[in-house]
């Protein structure tokens, strides 16, 4: 429906697009025990750890192989060599997770060269699980970076099971994509139990990075999913992907494990979370437990009450194409219209969206489209801020960074209570603007489109 | 690339720095910083400390040439605050594609240049380069130079790539381009006698406006402020200061000597962090000026200020000093800063039972010697669970460091206060360091601790994971105590050398069995300190412990 565009400026100014490689680096934050490592100089870990302990105020695990200008010139054999044995008799990771960079993709390391010769050095290596990705920054964005880094977990570490080994019926893969909180995971993860049905999730960042006190201290991640359980998810009967994101990792996971998948693009509104309790009750042969039939009902009153905020809004969107899908759906279902759409890479769900243009760019083409549209809603991640400003309009943060407000980890969009929540915060901060902006005045009709407040106003955020 | 290591060099012959003087020619030309260690080093690039330095310049464009990593995932972040435009908050990057790599990326750089300037007319472009630019080749200072020409504004080249090594760096090299390319390059409208430069001061949280209004009461002029609130102008120009003070220890020293060697501007190295230091601080301006041509009586006004300054502050932290004396402060901190917060915890009463000298040069750490005594329990490299054990052990009540670290303390259920360039709260001049201990007082007494490190009611004491970490801890610390043997392998194997990887063992051994005395013979016997050198001060201290009778050395290292 809506076309792609992309941007033609030579200097993208006000990035909304963050780099593959420390998407990839998240991922991995999702499995137990796991130590992730760019391959790069130590600024290009350095500015991923800060960004991620600004977003979830939490110790980060994220190693370099701190390439100098020599040894990226001579190549990064020694110092992958280095870092994997620094990093191995060190923090004793389960696993060490290795992303690529721009330097070192320029000039052409072979990492999987490099890791078959360490592991043929080093003996005790020979079996220790190590997963590579080629995510070079000077290509694709953060959410690729994490889609690649899935399916490569999935071909590494999914054992293939034996010829005509039964599926357990109980048990169900995820696949979550990177646009969804610690907090979704946790809801997902109670509604699929709720039916009787035993999840696996990769990457499982909602027992990493939810916030938790661990058990003990670790320099490497201090939960997530464990990699004899990965290796074991080939037994499942299902692999439920969300997000477009997943659709490559959900099809490795088919074809080396034989695991049929269901990929829901949405979780957030009526309809995707109607689609997808039917498919949980359809899997596990279950009736749709009393709860969500409740919590349909207060998504449904939470619709009619939202209504009369969100309707006729029109919403500036920056967000990965994923999110924006996600969310942007779901507001224009309640009425609002997607006004402005900028987002950070292709993806095939970008011409569903319901707009008309969505545009490959920055935060400068979607402040100057949401300036020239009139639109009265902005939806994107912290960054926004200075644009909400000078716009002067409710500014709603949503995606990854958000460093300027806490809970970033615990924002719920997903099933039939995310989605409700989701529409009483917004609509709370339009309220909130018309409270603080809006409020008409014995001079607000009187000939003109003045608005009294324009010059004293105060943006709404939450 | 050639006049970039060139540049390199140069900085690292910087006569100025006390540790550099006494280094032999092979060292200094090895440089200052410490090789970093694949899979060990925590920190950032030299492009990162290079846009450190100069992005609170504010009413500068800066724009990042490189893929969308190094601007991407960093803009914006940084807590130093501005008095007049936004522009340096604008994130500016070209974003290079495959494309790029491929065909080289001066032109995207050129038209990014343009853009900016057509769009938004800064007074000047700064353009950093990264990694992948500097490896293919892009010439960023041709592309500055024909910008420059064509649009008729500067376009100050910051070759900086982070690949050439750490933070600390990077802010030289940062200073460099602006000795090459900004200083001295414009004049000011009328100067005083007490026109003065601040280097290396970034008005994090608006910090240095705690202290602008005591120079303003003084009629003392900042002239430039290199680079808090700074404007592209005013450094442009610096050079007609009477005076300059060094702010942040060893991160500018180059311009500061650089720019008393051009210009004849005498500067002293100070801190307005603690109430003593503050008003060294002050006196030293006042002297410097004065020696430059301002009246004597500056001086006098100045001691009435600080007079005044001090019996507000003293009278302000009175009534919190009860509460803080005796309380112990675990400080990690990223080097640059240690010394000067030390002092002024230690006007409060506050006891200090650590800090961190990751970063720290030599003359640092000596400078933390001296103010903590002898006995100064210095922290390199610790863990995060020796952080925790220190912590637990109510050794400390209370940790200052920057975000990184901050977990640490927290999930350890201890009191934390942030006091790197992340933090919200202003520390500087009289006022901060009352702003300081309030905070600090806030911290130790919220009454969050005692519910937050109780154990969950269905939670047996003696397992839950504090203790079963702790006793993890403990039982290793007993076996090694329980077996000399371990113990000793333990110590011996302890790394001394990163880039050769020499053991503490290996080097006492060849001392022992050599009658080694120097470091030059350790080097050619081990190999040990032949990397980058940073190791050599620790090699000296080994050389000292052997040549006392062995029996002792044993105690002496544990």
């Amino acid at each position: 429906m809506a076309s792609v565009t992309t941007g033609r400026k030579a200097c993208a100014v006000n990035p909304l697009k963050m780099s593959q490689p420390i998407g990839g680096a998240l991922a991995f934050m999702g499995l137990r025990g796991a130590m992730p490592l760019l391959h790069g100089s130590q600024g290009c870990t350095s500015f991923g750890l800060v960004l991620f302990v600004r977003h979830f105020k939490e110790a980060i695990p994220l190693q370099t192989t701190a390439m100098s200008e020599v040894a990226t010139v001579l190549g990064g054999l020694e110092n992958v060599e280095q870092a994997i044995l620094n990093i191995h008799s060190r923090t004793k990771p389960e696993l060490i997770g290795i992303c690529s960079t721009g330097v070192t993709e320029t000039k052409g390391d072979d990492v999987e060269g490099y890791l078959r010769l360490i592991r043929q050095k080093h003996p005790h290596l020979a079996q220790f699980p190590m997963v590579y990705v080629s995510t070079p920054d000077f290509k694709d964005a953060f959410q690729d970076g994490w889609g690649k880094t899935v399916a490569r977990m999935v071909e590494t570490l999914v054992e293939t099971p034996e010829e005509g080994a039964p599926k357990d019926p109980k048990r169900v893969n995820v696949l979550p994509g990177c646009h969804l909180t610690p907090g979704d995971l946790d809801e997902i993860r109670t509604i699929t139990e709720d039916f009787g049905l035993v999840p696996s999730f990769l990457p499982d960042l909602a027992g990493s990075l939810d916030g938790h006190i661990p058990d003990e201290f670790t320099p490497t991640t201090i939960g997530g999913i464990g990699v004899d359980e990965v290796a074991s998810m080939g037994g499942a009967s299902w692999t439920i992907a969300l997000g477009e994101q997943m659709r490559p990792a959900a099809e490795a996971m088919q074809q080396k494990a034989g695991v049929p998948y269901r990929l829901f693009q949405r979780l957030c509104g009526l309809a995707p979370n109607d689609d997808f309790i039917m498919f949980l009750s359809t899997v596990s042969g279950k009736p749709v437990p009393a709860k969500y039939r409740r919590q349909r009902g207060q998504l449904v009153d939470a619709m009619l009450d939202g209504h009369f905020h969100i309707g006729g809004r029109k919403l500036a969107i920056g967000a990965e194409p994923d999110l924006l899908f996600d969310v942007s759906s779901m507001l224009h279902e309640m009425g609002a219209q997607v006004a402005a759409a900028v987002t950070t890479t292709q993806s095939p769900v970008l011409s569903e969206v319901q707009t008309e243009e969505v545009l490959i760019g920055d935060l400068e083409d979607l402040e100057t489209l949401a300036s020239e549209k009139g639109c009265d809603l902005l939806i994107t991640h912290s960054h926004g801020r200075q644009a909400a400003e000078r716009l002067n309009i409710p500014f709603h943060r949503m995606g990854l960074p958000m460093f300027d407000r806490l809970g970033a980890g615990h924002l719920l969009s997903v099933g039939y209570r995310g989605a409700r929540d989701l529409i009483f915060n917004i609509s709370n901060l339009i309220i909130l603007d018309h409270e603080q902006n809006h409020e008409p005045t014995p001079m607000t009709w009187s000939g003109g489109a003045h608005d009294p407040g324009a010059s004293t106003k105060t943006p709404s955020t939450h | 690339m050639s006049s970039l290591s060139a540049t390199i060099q140069d900085v690292f012959n910087e006569p100025g720095c006390g540790k550099n003087a006494n280094k032999s020619e092979a060292e200094r030309k090895k440089g200052c910083t410490k090789q970093l260690q694949p899979g060990g080093a925590a920190g950032g690039c030299a492009f990162d400390g290079a846009k450190i330095a100069l992005q609170p310049l504010t009413d500068v464009a800066h724009l990042v040439h490189g893929p969308i990593a190094c601007e991407g995932n960093s803009w914006d972040n940084r807590g130093a605050k501005s008095s007049g435009s936004n522009i340096w908050r604008t994130g500016f990057t070209t974003d290079i594609n495959e494309t790029d790599v491929v065909f080289g990326g001066e032109k995207r750089l050129y038209k990014a240049i343009k853009q900016i300037i057509e769009k938004y007319d800064p007074p000047a472009v700064f353009v950093y380069q990264t990694c992948v630019p500097a490896m293919i080749g892009d010439d960023i200072d041709a592309v500055c130079k024909a910008a420059r020409t064509k649009f008729g504004k500067p376009v100050i080249p910051i070759n900086s790539p982070g690949f050439v090594g750490p933070k600390n760096l990077g802010n030289k090299l940062a200073g460099e381009a602006l000795l090459e390319h900004v200083i001295g390059t414009e004049e000011p409208d009328y100067t005083t006698p007490y026109d003065l430069n601040i280097i290396g001061e970034y008005n994090l949280a608006g910090e240095l406006w705690q202290v602008k209004p005591l120079l303003d009461e003084l009629g003392i002029r900042v002239l430039s402020c290199i680079s808090g609130d700074g404007k592209y102008r005013e450094v442009a120009y610096s050079h007609r200061a009477r005076a300059s003070m060094m702010v942040c220890s060893k991160a500018m020293i180059n311009v500061a000597r650089k720019m008393e060697e051009r210009y004849g501007i005498p500067y002293f190295e100070g801190s307005f962090y603690g109430i003593t230091d503050s008003s060294e601080s002050l006196r030293e301006i006042a002297r410097l000026l004065i020696e430059r041509g301002a009246p004597a009586e500056l001086m006098d006004r100045t001691e009435a200020v600080i007079a005044r300054e001090e019996a507000q502050a003293w009278a302000a932290i009175a009534h919190l000093r009860p509460r803080l004396e005796g309380k112990k402060v675990l400080l990690i901190t990223g080097g640059v800063k240690s010394w000067s917060v030390l002092s002024a915890l230690q006007e409060a009463g506050l006891e200090l039972v650590g800090t961190s000298v990751k970063k720290s040069t030599k003359e640092d750490k000596e400078r933390i010697k001296e103010l903590m005594g002898q006995d100064a329990h210095m922290i390199e490299d610790m863990t995060p669970r020796e952080m925790y054990k220190m912590l637990k052990d109510a050794r400390a009540d209370i940790m200052l460091s920057g975000g990184r670290s901050q977990f640490v303390a927290l999930k350890a259920a201890m009191p934390w206060l942030d006091i790197n360039q992340e933090r919200h709260h202003a520390y500087m001049g009289y006022i901060g360091m009352v702003k300081l201990l309030e905070e600090i007082d806030k911290a130790l007494y919220n009454p969050i601790w005692e519910q937050v490190r109780k154990p969950a009611p269905w939670d047996d004491p003696a397992s839950n994971w504090q203790s079963l970490a702790m006793a993890q801890m403990d039982a290793e610390a007993a076996a090694l105590a329980a077996d000399p043997v371990r113990a000793e392998e333990v110590r011996r194997s302890a790394k001394i050398c990163n880039c050769k990887s020499v053991a503490l063992g290996v080097i006492e051994d060849a001392i022992n069995a050599g009658g080694l005395t120097t470091v030059e013979e350790v080097r050619t016997s081990t190999g040990a300190s032949g990397g980058c050198g940073a190791c050599s001060a620790k090699v000296e201290d080994i050389l000292a412990r052997c040549a006392v009778p062995a029996a002792s050395v044993l105690a002496a290292a544990e």
